[in-house]
């Protein structure tokens, strides 16, 4: 019954529409038979997305009863498939069909399991729950003697595959690779690169088939494994040195045409190859003189050849020039692949001028020169119609912005910002524009009118690091101190004229940074009392509009400023006002406030004027308890146990048998209460600010860095390059840079100049205001190492050894790794053979040597750290042997050792980093571990424990 | 290549093919934002769009955008070639394809797509195979139909 209601309503717009689009050619090719066409063409004959919706959802239910009939055929059930797949791309939810597709490519003939394949793959996604059904058939059809189905099973295991079921599949497509039909082979070769994407230590062992596959006779199934050697050549160019020369080899067959014709595309031979093997040497190629040399002929000849006028020779152009510009540098190619890019640059056609663009911004830091010769190309696309090209030359003046010709890139910069909406551009943007301010700033007006340009548009969105440098290049300053204290009146001046003005919003960051400035530095003013800037805070104070978390800023503000204030009515009312404030944060504050009021010398000692940057000593190891430790251990208080070794004696009361302390469960929470130094010391200079910074670490401003750690010098990497630069820049104004290029240009090229109109003119002065200066930027190279495991596939054959190498995703005092082995004798039944190796955490630990300036580095960047005081034996009580013991028991590295200070690193593998810094008081070792993981300084502080008290 | 998407002047989809795991919201999102983008680019504007931090590569055909998504060092003016070749494909399978026969046939133009990317790389360029593969497929297909067809037909008759 419900069947025949469902047909009718589904042939309803059918008929309904049968007059309507019954004419037109384009009509008469679909088939009018055809459920979709007439879904299709009522849908298209739909006016409002509310009529569409309707019609859908009438479709999907008769869907659903279709579907799950039991009467309903294969051959329905394919047709119903087709129909779900629309209602799908029409942003329909159709998941109820899902199961039944995996059903259709199970059960159906070849034509409904092609539909039913297709359904799956475009349905699910890879971690789909449904997916696993579909591995019986996949498995099922890649063993079918019939090529198409094996084909339709390659295909979708290339597209989505569960990552766990791999090993279900592997060895039927490891045998694929030497199948007689090469689309076989291409696609088994696709499916293992699927793989190799999604887990790559399941395929390493195949390594050489890929070899295999790379030299198949079948161009389809070599090109095909480039796509594995490329991704890689990617991760590890290192380990394919020795593949070189087969590249280059394919490259040249392919470049002098030795390819069967079906592989030329408009008469180009195989781009897409040619484009694949060019990346592939880029990267081989990269920093390696020796390989780089087996390819400059082949580039030559490739950049020689391209010459024919079709946009597949520019995208093979465009990738050669990359090329050339990633290996080791020649410079006949280097002067080849600069004209090509000049082509690109002087074509008319956009998009090859885009790229032109992109590739001067990839080559301009090793040839400078380039942009020269360009200039007044760019000049015309930075006003370019098109955004695009517009900020694709930003991004060229970017990379070669210098002191001389900031402010007139930053300029052009704030416009383009000024006209966009995306937030992507606006945070990449401000990004850009506050590190060149910073680092190129000609004058202290100039930084700061930018930068409260930066943080206006950039607001609430831009990177947190940006407010965060800019209140510590503020507070730091440079060698003069008069400069300094200009910059710093400059900024409190600007502020209270912004805040001056009616009706105008500014974003949260931006009155953040306005608080924490007014509050440090308003005492450099002369006319303006601190009364009124207290003034201007409270207003902001009783906005609305402004966020709790910018009040506890503001509050901070007020209260530095209160010991400077003579009369203090603004104060008591705030203090009125927000000692009964429903916000628990807001009411601390204001009680902090009201307290230190009472006692004015209190308050001005305790709150000073421009004392940010000074040192303040954290007692990271709470020495002053000591008296009242020792205090409580004579009256027979327990000593104190940390929490790993409480919960540890509490397990292994409970549980005899636990190796893996799986339970504990060490939340970071904990140990946020004690802060990292920054966050203390921060806290001790402006209470408001603290609690904020614990609360809400990742979007409150950090001020990290201000404080040396520990008073000492060393560990901190020294002030960065940039403030030399910055000081070392002359302030010239913008106008007498203009005056001086403009001079030089007419006594150059007068003739020249005197028949430019006036507009060419000004295009010039820019350009000249643009490129001066060029050539002295450098390039700086990060290696990252990735962590990698490998656990080989076991195979049943007579003799065989195996390697597994065992890798621990959580830190653990003691673990078991246990097996067996079980195996037929030739007579009896089968036999077991138990095998199991304790490990502990040391087992996993390794010194890891890096230098003090990076220890600082890393030291700040960690947020997990554990503290504690170790008493030591007699033998060990001077600290060098006491770090001997834990270097040779711990295998900890000792980066240095000062005074009574030690540094020492080490590692879990495969790449954990945890730090240590000791120090020695009388016959008390101070252990502070951090780390970036949670529990590692935990079990470490433990290791270490009991290695001083073993000894 | 991350995803590719057609889409009509009207903005309508008509293929979407994601090659990176997404969720169905995301898909929602990132269609209706670059559909809308890449509508409102004029004519003579560059066929390549910064977005998020992605290359969207894009070319109209006829009454139909073809729009590409991939990586910021993948090569924008091969990507254009892919889209191309993709309409040959369709063009000789269907003989002069029009917007008409991929919204009918969808299937077909998946089916396609299959045979010439795979996982987002391409597979086969050679316009000889991937033709060959689909008919390969599709001639099966009737002689499966036709094998059942005659023999219900000669159960009928026995």
């Amino acid at each position: 019954m419900s069947d025949i209601v469902e047909k009718t309503l589904t042939a309803l717009p059918g008929l309904f529409l049968q007059n309507q689009l019954g004419g037109g050619p384009a009509a008469a090719k679909a088939s009018f038979s055809s459920r979709l066409g007439s879904l299709v063409r009522g849908i298209t004959a739909l006016t409002s997305k509310h009529e569409e919706e309707k019609l859908i959802q009438q479709e999907l239910s008769s869907l659903k009863a279709t579907v799950s009939a039991p009467t309903t055929t294969l051959k329905m059930m394919k047709e119903c498939m087709v129909r779900l797949i629309y209602c799908e791309m029409l942003g329909y939810d159709a998941s109820f069909g899902y199961i039944h597709a995996i059903k259709l490519a199970q059960q159906g003939n070849l034509l409904e399991k092609r539909v039913g394949y297709l359904a799956v793959s475009l349905f699910l996604h890879e971690s789909h729950e449904l997916l696993l059904l579909l591995v019986n058939t996949v498995v099922k059809d890649l063993q079918s003697t019939n090529l198409v189905e094996v084909c339709m099973a390659l295909t979708v295991v290339s597209q989505i595959f569960p990552r766990e079921m791999i090993p279900a599949v592997l060895p039927l497509i490891e045998d694929k690779l030497q199948h007689s039909k090469e689309i076989i082979r291409r696609k088994a070769v696709l499916a293992l690169y699927k793989f190799h994407l999604i887990a790559p230590n399941q395929v390493q062992h195949i390594h050489i088939k890929f070899r295999k596959a790379l030299c198949d006779r079948d161009v389809g199934v070599m090109a095909a494994s480039l796509h594995i050697y490329l991704r890689m050549i990617k991760e590890n160019s290192s380990g394919y040195k020795d593949l070189t020369g087969s590249f280059v080899t394919i490259l040249k067959q392919v470049v002098g045409g030795k390819l069967p014709v079906d592989f030329n595309y408009h008469s180009v031979p195989a781009p897409w190859l040619q484009i694949q093997l060019l990346r592939i040497l880029g990267l081989l190629g990269k920093d390696d003189q020796r390989t780089s040399e087996l390819m400059y002929d082949v580039l030559d000849e490739s950049l020689r050849r391209a010459e024919l006028n079709h946009n597949v020779t520019y995208a093979i152009l465009f990738e050669c020039v990359h090329t050339v510009y990633s290996i080791y540098p020649k410079s006949e190619l280097l002067e080849k692949a600069a004209k090509c890019i000049g082509k690109f640059v002087l074509s008319p056609k956009i998009n090859l001028k885009y790229l032109g663009l992109k590739a001067l911004t990839y080559v301009i830091q090793q040839d400078p020169t380039l942009a020269l010769q360009h200039q007044m190309t760019i000049i015309e696309c930075l006003d370019h119609p098109d955004p695009i090209i517009k900020r694709e030359t930003l991004e060229l003046l970017y990379r070669i912005t210098n002191a001389q010709n900031v402010t007139v890139i930053v300029q052009k910069m704030l416009e383009y910002l000024h006209q966009s909406k995306e937030e992507y551009v606006i945070v990449n943007l401000v990004g850009k524009i506050a590190e060149l301010a910073e680092k190129y700033a000609p004058d202290n007006a100039w930084f700061i009118q930018t930068m409260n340009a930066v943080f206006s548009v950039g607001g609430d969105v831009m990177h947190p690091d940006i407010p965060n440098n800019f209140l510590r290049l503020l507070a730091e300053g440079f060698d003069d101190e008069t400069e300094d204290q200009q910059l710093r009146l400059y900024a409190v001046q600007s502020y209270l004229t912004l805040l001056d003005m009616e009706n105008v919003f500014y974003p949260q960051r931006f009155l953040q940074v306005m608080s924490w400035v007014l509050g440090e530095y308003s005492y450099l003013l002369d006319k303006e009392t601190p009364a009124e800037v207290i003034a201007k805070l409270y207003k902001l104070l009783m906005n609305d509009s402004v966020s709790s978390e910018t009040k506890t800023w503001l509050i901070a503000a007020v209260t530095k400023l209160t010991p400077q204030a003579h009369s203090s009515d603004t104060v008591e009312r705030l203090i009125h006002e927000f000692t009964i404030s429903l916000d628990t944060c807001m009411r601390q504050h204001a009680f902090e406030l009201k307290h230190l009021h009472e006692n004015v010398e209190l308050m001005k000692s305790l709150l000073p004027v421009d004392r940010s940057c000074e040192d303040l000593a954290v007692d990271a190891s709470l020495s002053f308890l000591d008296g009242f430790v020792a205090e409580g251990l004579s009256q027979g208080a327990a000593p104190y146990k940390p929490h790993h070794q409480r919960q540890e004696e509490k397990l292994s009361q409970e549980k005899v048998l636990n190796f893996e302390p799986y339970g504990l469960s060490f939340s970071s929470s904990g140990f946020t209460g004690r802060q990292s130094p920054a966050g203390i010391s921060l806290g001790s200079d402006i209470s408001g600010n603290s609690a904020e910074t614990g609360l809400k670490e990742t979007n409150s401003l950090k001020l990290e860095g201000i404080k040396k750690l520990w008073g000492k010098e060393g560990y901190l990497p020294k002030k960065e390059s940039k403030t030399g630069n910055e000081s070392g820049a002359l302030p010239i104004p913008q106008e007498s840079i203009m005056e001086n290029v403009d001079q030089a240009i007419t006594k150059k090229d007068q003739s020249q100049v005197l028949t430019q109109s006036k507009e060419e003119k000004e295009k010039q002065l820019l350009a000249s205001s643009l490129f001066v200066g060029l050539g002295s930027e450098s390039t700086v190279n990060l290696v990252t190492e990735q962590p990698g495991c490998c656990l080989p596939i076991m195979e049943a054959e007579s003799t065989k050894s195996f390697q597994y190498s065992v890798q621990i995703e959580e830190p653990f005092t003691e673990g078991i790794l246990s097996g067996f082995i079980s195996y037929h004798m030739m007579d009896t039944h089968s036999a077991q053979l138990e095998f199991s190796v304790n490990l502990s955490l040391l087992d996993f630990i390794r010194p890891l040597k890096i230098s003090s300036e990076d220890f600082g580095k890393l030291w700040l960047s960690f947020a997990n750290d554990v503290k504690q005081n170790v008493k030591m034996s007699e033998s060990q009580a001077a600290l060098p042997s006491a770090l001997k013991t834990l270097q040779q028991k711990l295998r900890l590295h000792i980066i240095e050792i000062i005074g009574n200070e030690g540094l020492l690193a080490c590692q879990l593998l495969p790449s954990i980093p945890c730090l240590l810094h000791c120090r020695v008081y009388a016959d008390v070792l101070a252990l502070w571990f951090r780390s970036s993981c949670s529990t590692l300084p935990d079990y470490l502080l433990y290791q270490c424990q009991k290695v001083m008290e073993g000894s | 290549m991350q995803f590719m998407l057609l889409f009509s002047r009207q903005g309508k989809l008509r293929l979407q093919k994601w090659y990176v795991p997404l969720s169905d919201k995301e898909k929602k999102k990132i269609t209706r934002e670059l559909v809308q983008t890449v509508l409102a680019r004029k004519p003579k504007m560059c066929s390549f769009l910064e977005w998020r931090d992605l290359k969207i590569v894009y070319k109209r055909y006829a009454s139909l955008y073809f729009c590409c998504a991939i990586e910021d060092q993948d090569n924008e003016l091969i990507t254009l070639e892919i889209i191309h070749r993709y309409v040959e494909l369709l063009d000789k399978y269907f003989g002069s394809v029009c917007e008409l026969d991929i919204i009918f046939n969808f299937e077909k133009a998946y089916f396609i797509l299959d045979e010439f990317l795979l996982g987002g790389e391409v597979q086969e360029t050679s316009k000889k195979n991937v033709l060959k593969a689909i008919e390969q497929a599709d001639l099966l297909q009737e002689k499966t139909e036709y094998h059942s067809k005659s023999f219900i037909g000669f159960k009928k008759a026995y």
